[in-house]
């Protein structure tokens, strides 16, 4: 258990956080055929939609309703309307996912309102694209919240209220949290799949974010999960929502069709795994197939070598509160000690069980000042760490987002057996480059004692 | 002179308790048990000879044979440096078999020299033979001689191929090949009745920078360390020093013995491994100097150290107690001394389940039998398949041994620290001693124990039930698994009030062997 302790300061000093409709944006572009449009102005839209691209390294489209001066004082609906109409014409989008933002709801605009009077009075020029709505301005929350938001939009507005949980006794729906990378679905996709389950995943970047050159230039996400399997969430035997910021869609989803919701907090580490393994095989009735066996054996391994490297090692980890559960979990299991904790958001459960002293709401300033204070020997937090690490001279884990400095971290799997043995790898492999070859210094039993000027030692001639 | 007569003369160790107790015929036999093909373990001579003299680490270290002998074995141990870096870089002639057909070992061996000193300016190059060119004739020693008079620059023959024998035995080559060509063919710019030479010391990790800093503080300076962190100059002028530590292993007693009787430099054995033994070796080195002309006044300042820094090791201990009292510990090692650790450990409260001997002397058994009154559990080796089983069956909570039997340990799930000489922590001297302790602490205690020694969810007692088919619909409604990952159910109660009367989490049972027309589309 920890404290979580509550921003202290008034100066944030190199944010750890981006802000919550940039995860919005990001769980739409989860969607088949889906554009994001930010309702804002257009700088909200370009900030991230830069950011993206240069984590993913892939054209995204966001849109924005581009709120000047005027609208912004007599209201914003005219600029939404417009922008829906000119979307669906230009793009033929299938869904569009509206964010708010701090602009437009500091200006105290009745959204959801307004974008049922337009569905309704556009209803013709709209035939064929579902549009929905998520509520979240700059100023609350983070990614997780903001894709957490946007998954409940999609559930709220594609799921139908029905009674039929199980009809499809093998479905199952997977809420994807944000802190997974494509190659994390991916990997829980092929992990379900592996029981002869057929998951639906939401949001499902995998088929979106992974890096692909498609034959024909594509104006909206190349892929994501599809409407009609969305529409079919009601028919599974079970959720899982893997975060505790899913937890609230997963409500969502069982209030509306009765599927029973499983929260797993974490699918990185041993335990999660193997809880998560457990699951499927009572879920499928079906043995855990051989592979993943295996797989686990391997990963039983990989710790027992890993551990005499990760072990004792101090480590700093600022990350969103998912992402720094799975990450401190792993770290403390095998040894290590956190000597700095940093997230982004007071709410979350998971921060009540990160295995620290306390996690600090805070920035990177913080992450730096804890690493330094606590002589750290590895910093793990995304790459605006960077400058940290270089002044604190130690090792930097990149992890969460954006990652901009390195190429292929939508492709990075740290979910489930295999996943945790290579997570644990890279950060085994961070604290072996950083040998520091031992010194006269380092050893010498009077380092920290005042010698007597007397016995003051001649130094030996070499 | 010949290998086999330097073998015979190193074989021949006056000095050697072992040696002394035998009659004329066993001694002639040499020391070295005969290895058994098919169940040997264990380095050669020629890895013996490196491990001595690699480390003189502004030297340059050349291998004359085919690839293996250095390709497959360089850059393996962590003998530290605190300036020179060249002994880390890797030379080998690296023979093809054209060299062996064609008979041109000895002119590359002499070109590589060259290169290297042209390249490098070395204030030494050593040279080492192996079994190929051992084997093909190859006369080193007169390409050395050559070399060293054309390039003015010492060139050192190293004569222990890999078949003269163990790892020991090109120990003590190595020491022969000192006292033959190094010690004593330099004076040393400074000299003081204080000087001293640590032998048999390779600072492996830094050690010896945990203990050099004790014999400053008393004023012994330590001229030449044979050879951790050595210069090769410290080296050739050693034959000056007053005293001569031996540190552990008798590996390097010929060379010892020879220094005594050439240069009357008096010698002890000793060791920088426990707390007691480190205090020894100080003592013992201040009593040798002050018999070889030294202050009697620092037999006094010695013994106010040692009290020191006793008082203080021993309350840098105590935290550690409570965490290792009463664990059981396996000892598995040939290069630490093992009493003095035993007793240090036992001041720990810990239990020793078995300690080998397979290095010690008879002095050391009967240390070892004293300290562990009730049931000295020593043993010269343990099959791995018997000390697997040990460790499975939890026999004892952390064995401590070297690498070679790290993989029993870890397969056995079983905390393992490493305490030979591949290890990178320095243990050494009274802090050595301390971190030793910290290690032990923290490998018992690291909590990946519990997580790896967990069954997988396929082996526990209700993999029955969960593999049932008929167990789906009741799991659903209550899942078991869990654990200190956390997992909740949010079902029942978040049902809508108004929902089709469905009693909590039994829809699924009611809507069992429906098919979808029954339940209509959505």
């Amino acid at each position: 258990m920890s404290i979580v302790v509550p921003v202290r300061k008034s100066a944030t000093v190199n944010p750890l956080k981006q802000s919550a409709p940039l995860g919005a944006a990001m769980a739409y572009l989860g969607v088949e055929g889906a554009v994001p449009l930010f309702h804002g102005s257009q700088g909200c839209t370009a900030f991230a939609l830069v950011l993206m691209v240069r984590h993913f390294k892939e054209t995204i489209p966001i849109q924005t309703t581009a709120m000047n001066e005027v609208s912004t004082i007599l209201g914003g609906a005219d600029h939404l309307e417009e922008a829906l109409l000119n979307l669906k014409s230009r793009m033929k989008p299938k869904l569009i996912g509206i964010a708010s933002t701090a602009l437009t709801e500091t200006r105290g605009e009745d959204m959801a309102g307004e974008v049922r009077t337009i569905l309704k009075r556009r209803a013709d020029d709209l035939a064929g694209t579902t549009v929905v709505y998520a509520s979240t301005p700059d100023f609350t929350g983070a990614l997780e919240e903001g894709w957490a938001k946007a998954t409940e939009a999609v559930i709220a507005g594609l799921v139908p209220e029905t009674r039929v949980a199980g009809a499809d006794p093998l479905a199952v729906n997977i809420l994807v949290g944000q802190h997974l990378t494509p190659g994390d679905i991916e990997a829980v996709r092929d992990l379900v799949e592996s029981f002869g389950l057929t998951p639906t995943l939401l949001p499902d970047i995998s088929l979106s974010l992974d890096g692909t050159v498609p034959d024909a230039w594509v104006p909206t996400s190349y892929g994501g999960t599809p409407l009609a399997a969305i529409g079919a969430m009601g028919r599974a035997a079970a959720t899982f929502a893997i975060g505790e910021h899913m937890a609230a869609p997963g409500r969502l989803l069982a209030d509306r069709t009765g599927v029973p919701l499983t929260v797993q907090p974490s699918l990185t580490g041993l335990e999660a795994a193997d809880a998560f393994v457990a699951a499927l095989a009572r879920l499928s009735g079906r043995p855990v197939p051989e592979r993943q066996k295996r797989e686990r054996s391997r990963l039983v391994d990989a710790m027992l070598d890993g551990h005499l490297i990760v072990g004792e090692r101090k480590v700093a980890v600022a990350a969103e509160p998912d992402l720094l559960f799975a990450v401190t979990t792993l770290l403390a299991g095998l040894g290590a000690r956190i000597v700095g904790a940093v997230s982004t958001a007071v709410g979350s459960r998971a921060l009540e069980r990160i295995p620290a002293e306390e996690v600090l709401i805070g920035d990177l300033g913080d992450l730096e000042r804890l690493a330094r204070e606590g002589d750290a020997d590895l910093i793990a937090t995304h790459s605006h760490g960077r400058q940290a690490a270089e002044r604190l001279h130690r090792p930097h884990l990149r992890i969460g987002f954006p990652i901009f400095d390195r190429l292929g971290s939508q492709h990075k799997v740290s979910v489930g057996y295999a996943g945790t043995r290579a997570l644990m790898f890279e950060i085994a492999n961070l604290f072996q480059a950083e040998h520091h070859a031992p010194s006269p210094a380092g050893l010498d039993p009077f380092r920290d004692r005042p010698v007597p000027a007397a016995l003051s030692p001649e130094p030996r001639p070499c | 002179m010949s290998l086999q007569a330097k073998i015979q003369d190193v074989f021949n160790e006056p000095a050697c308790d072992k040696n002394l107790l035998k009659d004329e015929k066993a001694r002639k036999k040499g020391c070295s048990k005969p290895l058994t093909p098919g169940a040997a373990a264990g380095g050669c001579a020629f890895d013996g000879a490196k491990i001595v003299l690699q480390p003189i680490t502004d030297a340059a270290h050349l291998i004359h044979g085919p690839l293996a002998c250095e390709g497959n074995s360089y850059d393996n141990r962590h003998a530290a440096s605190s300036g020179p870096l060249l002994y880390r870089t890797s030379f080998t002639t690296d023979v093809t078999e054209l060299d062996v057909v064609m008979g041109q070992g000895e002119k590359k061996l002499y070109r590589a020299i060259r290169e290297i000193v042209e390249t490098h300016a070395p204030p030494a190059v050593f040279v080492y033979s192996t079994c190929v060119t051992a084997l093909i004739g190859d006369d080193i020693e007169a390409v050395c001689k050559t070399a060293s008079a054309k390039f003015a620059t010492p060139v050192i023959p190293v004569i222990a191929p890999g078949f003269a024998g163990a790892k020991q035995l090109g120990n003590k080559l190595a020491g022969e090949t000192l006292f033959d060509h190094v010690i004593g063919t330099a004076e040393p710019e400074v000299s003081t009745p204080t000087d001293i030479n640590i032998i048999g010391e390779y600072n492996l990790s830094g050690e010896l920078w945990q203990v050099e800093p004790l014999f400053r503080r008393l004023g012994i300076r330590l001229h030449a360390c044979i050879t951790g962190d050595a210069r090769y100059r410290d080296v050739a002028s050693a034959h000056r020093s007053r005293v001569n530590m031996m540190v552990c292993s008798a590996a390097l007693i010929n060379l010892a013995r020879k220094m005594e009787e050439r240069y009357g430099i008096p010698y002890f054995e000793g060791s920088f491994y426990g707390v007691e033994d480190t205090s020894d070796a100080l003592r013992q080195t201040a009593r040798l100097l002050v018999r070889t002309g030294a202050d009697p006044d620092l037999l006094t300042r010695t013994e106010a150290l040692i009290a020191e820094e006793e008082a203080r090791v021993w309350a840098r201990l105590a935290p550690y107690r409570p965490l290792l009292q009463g664990k059981r510990v396996l000892l598995y090692t040939g290069g630490v001394k093992s009493w003095s650790v035993v007793s240090a450990l036992m001041e720990m409260g810990m239990e020793i389940v078995g300690t080998s001997v397979r290095k010690s002397t008879a002095e050391d058994k009967a240390r070892i039998k004293q300290l562990m009154k009730d049931d000295p559990h020593m043993f010269e080796a343990i099959a791995p398949r018997d000390m697997y089983r040990m460790l499975k069956d939890r026999e004892a909570d952390i064995m401590l041994s070297g690498g070679r039997t790290q993989f029993i340990a870890l397969k056995a799930k079983t905390p393992w620290m490493d305490i030979n000489q591949e290890r990178h922590d320095a243990f050494a001297g009274y802090d050595g001693m301390v971190e030793m302790v910290k290690k032990i602490a923290a490998a018992i205690h690291n909590p990946v124990w519990a997580a790896v020694r967990a069954p997988a969810p396929w082996e526990t007692a209700e993999a029955d039930d969960l593999f049932a088919p008929n167990f789906l619909a009741d799991a659903l409604v209550t899942p078991t698994f869990g654990g200190p990952v956390l997992t909740e159910t949010v079902l029942a109660d978040t049902l809508p009030q108004d929902a089709p009367a469905l009693p909590a989490g039994a829809f699924l049972k009611a809507f069992a062997g429906s098919d979808a027309q029954e339940l209509g589309e959505c």
